[in-house]
């Protein structure tokens, strides 16, 4: 990446940047392990990190774990020192709830903690365990710990169209965001019905839903981390793994049919959906009126939507285009505007400036 | 001859050498083994790794084949004897590997075929920059130029595609600790390839390619009866369920025998692959200049299973637009038009012709990315 141009981060920048280092250097780590569905193997995988971890020289303690331990994971299990977690009643219920208490004065430089989605019984210093989670981190103890995606409170209600139920404790998607790592557990559907031992028969179909959502989720975390690091390492990248589709909107473009292709195409790919227009001064009414009903098109469409404004429609647009890191642009052309034989237009000005991402030329619809 | 069922795939994809493919495979294999499953190594690759190396103990293994090339011996995959040997299951690490000259076929995928079709099921490992249809990404983001590819439907054609994960940290936790290559090499890795940038970035590459091998599964298998039927299926739904409601899309690439077809054909064929479109490759051929370059992008274009035309024309734009309109195209795929020469800088470029003339269908002007 060197040739990349560098950019100069401002002073607010920099400061931010050396308060997060700070925090980072004092605060433990949080590496989290994702699976789309129970049985994935996230335990094991957890348990055989820390096992690494220790073998390593590092001091690390359970804290906790989940009800059924399966031999290999139990055969780990005996080589950790725990700390386990209080039993606690209330109401008829059994709470399971980390020992602060104990692991700050026990203070291991790691701890393992299997299920991060568990609430505390009312009265507890937090309602929640990822709370207490957080805490460890602030106390300079780092976590590794193991989350499914039917608990990220976020995806609860896609979770729930898919398998038509819903987990009762979940953990905000922001808290997984703001993880030091996160890696994912991925297994064929197929695996986890064989190994399903309760009788219970998931549906493949649903189990490929939620795969593939639990890895979707897992890229937006790896794409945030990747700008993280370009940012804060003063990159400006011009790429991504990412489509970014910028639809680029005037009164008289075919707007229905390029927000709807625009929509279709951040479909299919995950990828991001922009819709920008360049303000322009004395707008006939009716001009106005079409731009009005194409944006609120547009919103509908669950795009994010820019007013843009600058002397020169092209630089707007490309600069624009750039600092989004667009991937696709959207335009609208006529077709047979009688300039384009003589003069560069707009457009082909565009088409000869952008070499980062292609532009794709939507015909106007036919005027009746 | 008996009709055979074809072998099962499974690929063990990863971001990058070290983030442990063939470790877990070869647990997979244990795990098999352990069940009575007849299971032989058609190919493994030590690269020197201890608890990797410990993994393959009790499992059979097919001896490999020397081929000597060029006054040196080379090892390779003896595909006859996996044959012969017939086990229920084979291990192949290394899915995009090249084969030295003097094999039966130039890449192991092709000898993977060979024993699908023989019924034998076959896992196999790779990185996600080894797909055709990244190639140019992977060298935008990393400024390496992937060598060894795999065309995207083979690996579209595999019955599991699992992604193998290992945080760029702790991926660098184990070049630093020598687990990945000797010391010397891990470092000069680590300056290059290996930072923590490329790694993020090939990472994220590789978890959204199988999120779309799984969606492209959902959307090819047949839906269950008993799958829930609830909640909205508005705009969201009906794309996902792969069938715009306008028809089928059919895009049209049209290549020259300029370098950048290369790119133009790879990001057409992405683009076609993503909207599950028909995918064709047009020549509109104006003279004999150029052919052997021409004939190269064909044959390319023919390895993607892209359906590919030529035409002889004298007027290119016109001759691609009806083609198109014959075609029902609905998106065109072209590259820039090269800089004029003064004299005709007052006539169109082709690309503007095309777009006079193919009014009813949009034009997508690919951009040859540039690091």
């Amino acid at each position: 990446m060197s040739s990349r141009p560098d950019r100069r981060p401002n002073p607010e920048e920099l400061l931010r940047q050396v308060q997060a280092d700070e925090r980072r250097e004092t605060r433990g780590r949080l590496k989290v392990f994702l699976g789309y569905a129970s049985r994935v193997g996230k335990s094991f995988r957890m348990f055989d990190e820390g096992r690494r971890r220790k073998a390593r020289g590092q001091d690390v303690v359970v804290a906790a774990m989940q009800g059924e331990v399966t031999p290999d994971i139990s055969e780990m299990l005996s080589q950790f020192e725990r700390v386990p977690p209080v039993v606690e009643k209330h109401a008829g219920r059994d709470y399971y709830v980390i020992d602060l208490a104990a692991l700050f004065r026990r203070h291991p430089s790691v701890c393992l903690i299997d299920g991060l989605a568990y609430d505390n019984p009312p009265g507890s210093r937090n309602p929640e365990r990822w709370q207490d989670v957080s805490e460890l981190l602030d106390r300079g103890i780092s976590v590794i710990t193991a989350v499914n995606l039917q608990h990220i409170r976020e995806k609860q209600d896609e979770v729930q169209r898919i398998t038509g139920k819903r987990a009762a404790n979940s953990i905000p998607e922001e808290f997984l965001l703001e993880a030091d790592e996160i890696e994912v557990v991925d297994a064929p559907p197929e695996a986890l019905i064989g190994r399903s031992s309760d009788g219970s028969m998931p549906d493949p179909r649903q189990l490929a839903e939620l795969r593939e959502m639990a890895l979707l989720l897992a890229a937006d975390v790896v794409d945030r981390q990747l700008q993280c690091y370009l940012d804060s390492h003063g990159v400006a990248a011009r790429w991504g793994a990412q489509e970014r589709i910028l639809v680029c909107l005037t009164p008289r473009s075919n707007a229905d049919q390029m927000l709807r292709s625009g929509h279709r195409n951040a479909l299919r790919f995950h990828g991001a959906l922009l819709v920008a227009y360049v303000e322009q001064a004395d707008l006939p009414p009716e001009d106005r009126v079409r731009l009005d009903h194409h944006l609120a098109l547009a919103r509908d469409l669950g795009a994010e939507v820019h007013c843009l404004r600058g002397e020169d429609f092209v630089s707007t647009i490309l600069e624009f285009a750039r600092e989004q890191r667009v991937t696709q642009l959207f335009l609208g052309h006529t077709g047979r505007s009688p300039q384009m034989r003589f003069v560069r237009g707009p457009i082909d000005r565009l088409i000869d400036a952008a070499d980062d991402f292609d532009v794709r030329l939507f015909p106007h619809r036919e005027e009746t | 001859v008996s009709e055979e069922k074809r072998g099962k795939l499974k690929v063990y994809m990863g971001y990058a050498a070290g983030v442990g493919k063939t470790y877990r495979m070869l647990s997979e294999a244990q795990d098999l083994r352990r069940q009575g499953v007849d299971i032989v190594i058609g190919y493994f690759e030590p690269h020197g790794r201890k608890e990797t190396i410990a993994l393959t103990e009790g499992l059979e293994t097919i001896p490999r084949r020397v081929i000597a090339y060029g006054g040196s011996n080379f090892e390779e995959m003896d595909t006859d004897a996996v044959l012969r040997r017939k086990p229920a299951v084979a291990l192949v690490d290394e899915f995009a590997h090249t084969n030295v000259p003097g094999c039966d076929r130039v890449k192991r995928w092709q000898d993977v075929r060979i024993l699908l079709d023989a019924g034998i099921d076959v896992l196999t490992t790779m990185n996600v920059q080894h797909l055709e249809s990244l190639n140019d990404q992977v060298w935008h983001v990393t400024g390496v130029r992937v060598r060894e590819t795999i065309p995207d439907w083979v690996v579209d054609e595999a019955d599991e595609v699992v992604f193998v994960d290992l945080t760029p940290r702790a991926l660098r936790n184990r070049l630093e600790r020598g687990v990945v290559y000797q010391q010397e090499k891990a470092r000069h890795a680590m300056e290059n390839f290996f930072t923590e940038a490329n790694l993020t970035a090939l990472r994220e590459m590789a978890i959204r390619h199988t999120a779309h091998e799984v969606e492209e599964r959902l959307l090819t298998a047949p839906r269950a009866a008993a799958a829930v039927e609830t909640g909205e299926q508005g705009a969201e739904g009906a794309a996902r369920g792969g069938q715009p409601a306008a028809g089928k899309e059919r895009i049209l690439i049209c290549l020259t025998g300029r370098p950048s077809s290369a790119f133009l054909i790879r990001r057409g064929k992405r683009v076609a692959d993503y909207l599950q479109a028909d995918c064709l490759a047009l020549h509109i051929a104006t003279g004999p200049d150029g052919r052997e370059a021409v004939e190269r992008h064909l044959s390319f274009a023919r390895n993607l299973r892209i359906e590919t035309h030529v035409m002889e024309a004298a007027d290119v734009p016109g001759a691609i637009a009806a083609f198109a309109r014959a075609q029902n195209i609905t998106q065109i795929f072209m590259g820039r038009s090269q800089p004029r020469p003064w004299w005709k800088l007052l006539s169109e470029t082709i690309v503007q012709r095309v777009v006079r003339e193919s009014h009813d269908m949009q034009i997508t002007i690919v951009a040859e990315r540039r690091r």
